[in-house]
């Protein structure tokens, strides 16, 4: 009972966060909002016996991510504008609905069934979630988690490289390049 | 007990919001936290199926999604700013320097 109680407001306050995202004028309080979405994902994922991840998700994605977002907000120092909306909203937003509408076609003929694993919620609650999720991370999945690795190292060169102010050079060498 | 097909309708529905937001929206930032809000539909469509299906393969993809979403608003934002210094602009139809 309680369970579900909690599954409905985090539902709603979710979902209202989300449209509220999409549909705000101001960015920062788009930001603001999605920060809000973010924490009641993190209470879906404790919902879910998943703590290690919830944990991961407000330390990387509300500290983290959404700081860097509301950084370039406030650097760039946008001003709300009075058209926010794309030019041609009304035909994308056709073919968004119609997207919604074949996503719930989808849910309502799904079996939404598979072979069931071995880490049942009494193992989790046994050892503790970030034992459980550590031994399979680096067991089975070792691999993927050094490319990750690899991967943020190259998106920390890409964003230098591309967010680097160049010093002006003259004519003929600014042209070679 | 909550049934999985809950998990799944309310996380459908914050996807659908994120798509929507990425079509409609004019400003760069804002569809790029519409592609956060549409990672986080499926990071928790992964982990209702991997805590109903008793897998941690769902929670492991889910925690490398988080990484990715990382390194994806780093160069997103990084690119917001070399195009905003150039053209003082981060709406979509107004850098349209490629479409010639």
């Amino acid at each position: 009972m309680v369970q579900q109680i909690f599954f409905y407001y985090l539902a709603v306050a979710s979902i209202a966060s989300a449209v509220m995202t999409v549909g705000l004028r101001n960015p920062v309080h788009c930001g603001l909002a999605l920060l809000s979405l973010l924490f009641h994902i993190a209470g879906f994922f404790i919902l879910l016996n998943a703590e290690f991840l919830a944990a991961v998700q407000i330390i990387i994605y509300a500290g983290a991510i959404l700081v860097l977002y509301l950084f370039v907000l406030m650097l760039l120092n946008l001003k709300t504008e009075e058209r926010f909306l794309h030019r041609r909203y009304a035909f994308w937003l056709f073919f968004g609905l119609l997207a919604a509408g074949q996503a719930f076609l989808l849910l309502l003929r799904s079996p939404f069934a598979g072979k069931p694993g071995d880490v049942t919620p009494e193992k989790i609650t046994q050892f503790g979630h970030s034992h459980t999720i550590g031994i399979v991370l680096f067991n089975e999945y070792f691999l993927p988690f050094e490319i990750v690795g690899v991967f943020l190292l190259g998106a920390i060169i890409g964003a230098i490289v591309l967010a680097k102010d160049r010093p002006p050079v003259a004519g003929k060498e600014e042209a070679s390049r | 007990m909550i049934p999985l097909s809950s998990y799944l309708a309310v996380s459908s529905v914050l996807f659908v919001t994120g798509l929507i937001g990425v079509l409609i929206r004019r400003n760069f930032i804002i569809i790029l936290m519409s592609v956060e809000i549409m990672l986080n539909a499926a990071n928790l469509n992964l982990v209702a199926f991997s805590s109903y299906l008793d897998s941690m393969t769902g929670q492991i993809v889910a925690l490398f999604i988080i990484a990715i979403a990382a390194g994806e608003a780093a160069v997103g934002l990084a690119i917001i700013i070399v195009v905003f210094r150039g053209k003082i602009a981060t709406n979509v139809d107004q850098i349209n320097l490629l479409k010639w």
